[in-house]
């Protein structure tokens, strides 16, 4: 996979930061407005795409990214589990909201759904790019 | 309404050039008009949420498709010309089981709730009760991340799953 011309290439370096940003904005805030960690999740997997579109997979980039990407996905999992089972612990239910819920409309609201919107968007954007690495740049990922 | 009916029209006519045209660049671009047409859906029937996700994969669902097209033939040499003398009967027994299942599905469908009408008791519930009880003021939010939190987990599970899947097909190494 070789990549696209230097104006692609331009144009999508500017981008890919103002995408990674605005999904970033979208998982925050998911407790707010509409929104929330599959939407954001899958905008900053898009924010990587672009990137690995216009410039090429190279051997080396795809692979340490490629496990950046499965760290991140298994982390997510694991944190949106932790926060699960902390209800359990808590002495009360599966899922249990614990902590204080404070003043609607605030960014520190909700106890824990914001924690929960942060763990699947790193779950959903890091699985997605994986699946989408895997695709492209199967012949350097999987060689060894 | 009447917006909702015209962007149906469109995504029918859409939808059956998709599968008819032959030039497969085509094919995916009416897809994507079906897929934007859903997200116009999801903004008028005020579903902001699922409009958002509904853009987003569908741009990265035409990418997709554009690309693996452009690397590879232009044109689908599957399709045939015209009705073959073996297809009528096909054809026939389409129409026939369509219009039984038509018939059957006014007569069935006619007691369901008016459109924007839920009978279900619960969404109610957590539309009052949903700002109080979670201190959410996304209501979306508030149902799968705190009511129906084990239904996500579930999907969450759904999508490692996948993500497995997907590097086993893709395995070169131990594969005989």
């Amino acid at each position: 996979m070789k990549g696209m011309s230097v104006i692609v290439k331009t144009i999508s370096r500017i981008l890919a930061g103002f995408i990674f940003l605005y999904g970033s904005y979208i998982i925050l805030h998911g407790h707010l407005t509409p929104g929330g960690g599959f939407a954001g999740g899958v905008i900053i997997a898009a924010s990587f795409i672009l990137l690995v579109l216009s410039f090429g997979a190279a051997e080396i980039k795809e692979k340490s990214s490629y496990t950046f990407s499965s760290i991140f996905e298994s982390l997510g999992g694991l944190m949106f589990l932790i926060l699960a089972l902390l209800g359990l612990f808590a002495g009360t239910f599966f899922f249990t909201n614990i902590i204080s819920k404070g003043a609607p409309l605030k960014l520190l609201s909700a106890g824990i759904i914001p924690l929960a919107n942060i763990a699947i968007g790193m779950k959903v954007g890091a699985g997605l790019l994986s699946i989408f690495l895997a695709l492209a740049a199967s012949h350097y990922i999987m060689k060894e | 309404m009447i917006e909702i009916y015209l962007l149906v029209i469109a995504m029918l006519a859409a939808a059956i050039v998709a599968i008819e045209i032959k030039d497969l660049l085509a094919s995916a671009v009416s897809m994507g008009i079906v897929g934007f047409s859903v997200a116009i859906m999801f903004i008028l029937v005020q579903a902001p949420d699922l409009a958002i996700v509904q853009i987003v994969v569908e741009i990265l669902t035409v990418v997709f498709f554009a690309a693996t097209i452009l690397r590879t033939t232009h044109t689908d040499t599957t399709i045939q010309k015209g009705i073959q003398r073996e297809g009528i009967f096909p054809v026939i027994a389409f129409f026939i089981f369509g219009t039984l299942v038509t018939v059957l599905a006014i007569y069935a469908l006619k007691d369901l709730p008016r459109f924007g009408m839920p009978i279900m008791k619960v969404a109610e519930h957590y539309i009052v009760h949903g700002l109080n009880q979670t201190g959410a003021t996304n209501i979306v939010a508030a149902i799968i991340l705190d009511y129906r939190g084990y239904d996500t987990f579930g999907e969450a599970v759904v999508l490692f799953t996948s993500v497995l899947g997907v590097l086993t097909i893709l395995r070169v190494k131990g594969r005989k």
